[in-house]
């Protein structure tokens, strides 16, 4: 059970001494092993939605709940990938993969196996050792998802997790979570606000308003992914080539133009 | 080298103010003076014991005193970082007393603890308690959210955010405040000597005094300089360890 629902979610924000809404009225249900991605202009509370489910922040209005329960306190179910990696500078590749089995107390010889499992998933072998600001920018999300990926978490949430890397690493990162995702499927929720990335990996894309951030519309991304296989291809450019991709990343990139500042232009 | 050039031009100020005859040489002993003297200090006990048995007994204290004051303070800080409830009781008890000066803790010290070992490591530990509670407590507030987020959505509890995050996260405030605390820990012990104590450099010093054999007393500064010297020098080499360990 690990089904994400938002129901009349909102969120107040202190400004000035006075409350300013952030979020409004958000009603959503990320179904069990479904990939969910939102999209938005920046200040929209993408981002609070994430944390809300993360149980690093609450609601002020309507409640989250994960699995049923509402969402009280942060929880190794809930596995977060940081747009900024948050690794430990002060730990290994190896270290900083083991944190949370070392918090879920797995036995250590089950914990070196997995971490040995996804040095090698994630493509990170020989770096073990290594302290994450020896490694690119690219190497440190990798060791950030698989950090993730070990817990074995029912829920993954990611806060725009590819935003600092540059475009090519970028792509390759987009391409291996989407390998990843089938061979290990999980209940995603993903923020971003690259539109082609969000509709490469979701099965549906949120896609919301500014300030205060309500949900402006809901594009099932899934069902024309299996009408037009796109599975059948290993690389994103020829998915992104696909008319069906283009119409869907043309439609939401004119939702989102509606929302922009007049002095934005 | 420059650093050098500075003492050698001390030495030979004092040299020369020394020999000139202007100040009588009880005033102010000059440097052969004063080496002889030191070197008859390491051969010849003086009041019961030789400079070198003065000096461990006062490094025996200090390591107890500073020893028990950053065992206590850094623990306690990066709690106090932690719990908000514990910063709100020992906050305000802990700036009452901070700034009542190590030394005027002597006649508690001497009453409760005797003049021995306990008195003046109290006296010290008060001297080198603040700094290093206050510096871990620091490095605790000011440890960025995103690690402690990321440990608390891996699954950590209270312990392992405080000594898997906190603390790592802190090591360079706490060691430049466990700096701090050895450099006043050691003033401390040597005021406190002055006063309580029936061995160690600060009573050599005084008893020296009472014995108007100034560069007795010019000794044991020499030997309280050497040795606070060689502690911060130490410390020092241990920060930089640790900076260069974290690749910075």
């Amino acid at each position: 059970m690990s089904e994400i629902v938002f129901s009349g979610v909102g969120r107040m924000f202190r400004r000035d001494g006075r409350e300013v809404p952030a979020l409004d009225g958000i009603d959503l249900t990320v179904g069990e092993r479904e990939f969910v991605a939102i999209v938005g202009p920046s200040g929209c509370g993408k981002t609070t939605c994430l944390r809300m489910v993360a149980g690093l922040e609450f609601p002020s209005q309507g409640e989250v709940k994960v699995g049923g329960a509402v969402v009280r306190a942060p929880g190794p179910d809930r596995a977060v990938v940081f747009q900024q990696f948050a690794l430990f500078p002060w730990k290994t590749v190896a270290e900083n993969i083991e944190f949370g089995l070392k918090s879920k107390g797995v036995a250590n010889g089950a914990r070196h196996e997995t971490i040995a499992r996804f040095v090698e998933l994630m493509g990170l072998q020989g770096y073990e050792n290594a302290f994450p600001h020896q490694l690119s920018g690219g190497m440190q999300q990798r060791v950030a998802i698989a950090r993730a990926y070990a817990l074995d978490p029912a829920v993954l949430l990611m806060d725009e997790p590819f935003g600092a890397l540059d475009a090519q690493t970028r792509t390759v990162m987009q391409e291996e979570l989407v390998r990843l995702a089938r061979r290990n499927p999980r209940t995603v929720l993903f923020i971003t606000h690259a539109v082609e990335e969000a509709v490469y990996l979701a099965d549906r894309v949120v896609v919301m308003t500014r300030r205060p951030g309500r949900i402006r519309e809901i594009i099932d991304v899934g069902s024309v992914r299996r009408s037009e296989r796109w599975d059948r291809f290993e690389r994103i450019e020829e998915v992104m080539d696909q008319a069906s991709f283009v119409h869907l990343r043309t439609h939401i990139w004119k939702l989102l133009r509606e929302q922009q500042q007049p002095n934005e232009h | 080298m420059l650093s050098l050039a500075g003492f050698a031009s001390l030495f030979v100020a004092w040299q020369a103010i020394a020999s000139s005859g202007l100040v009588p040489a009880p005033f102010l002993p000059a440097p052969l003076a004063v080496a002889q003297r030191f070197a008859e200090l390491t051969q010849r006990p003086f009041v019961g014991y030789t400079i070198q048995q003065h000096l461990a007994s006062s490094v025996l204290r200090y390591l107890l005193g500073f020893g028990l004051a950053a065992a206590i303070g850094v623990p306690l800080g990066l709690a106090m970082g932690w719990f908000r409830w514990l910063d709100e009781i020992v906050s305000p008890l802990f700036e009452a007393v901070r700034f009542v000066a190590p030394i005027a803790w002597v006649p508690f010290a001497a009453l409760w603890f005797g003049t021995g070992v306990g008195g003046p490591t109290l006296v010290i530990f008060m001297g080198a308690f603040p700094p290093a509670l206050v510096n871990a407590y620091r490095g605790a507030r000011f440890v960025e959210p995103r690690y402690i987020e990321a440990a608390q959505t891996l699954g950590a509890g209270s312990w392992r955010v405080i000594t898997q995050v906190l603390l790592p996260a802190s090591v360079p405030s706490i060691v430049a405040g466990l700096r701090i605390s050895a450099g006043l820990g050691w003033q401390s012990l040597v005021g406190a000597e002055l006063i309580v104590a029936s061995s160690g450099i600060g009573y050599l010093m005084v008893k020296g005094q009472s014995n108007i054999s100034t560069a007795t007393v010019m000794s044991g500064m020499i030997a309280i300089g050497a040795v606070g010297f060689a502690i911060d020098a130490m410390l020092r080499r241990a920060e930089a360890a640790i900076h260069a360990r974290r690749g910075r």
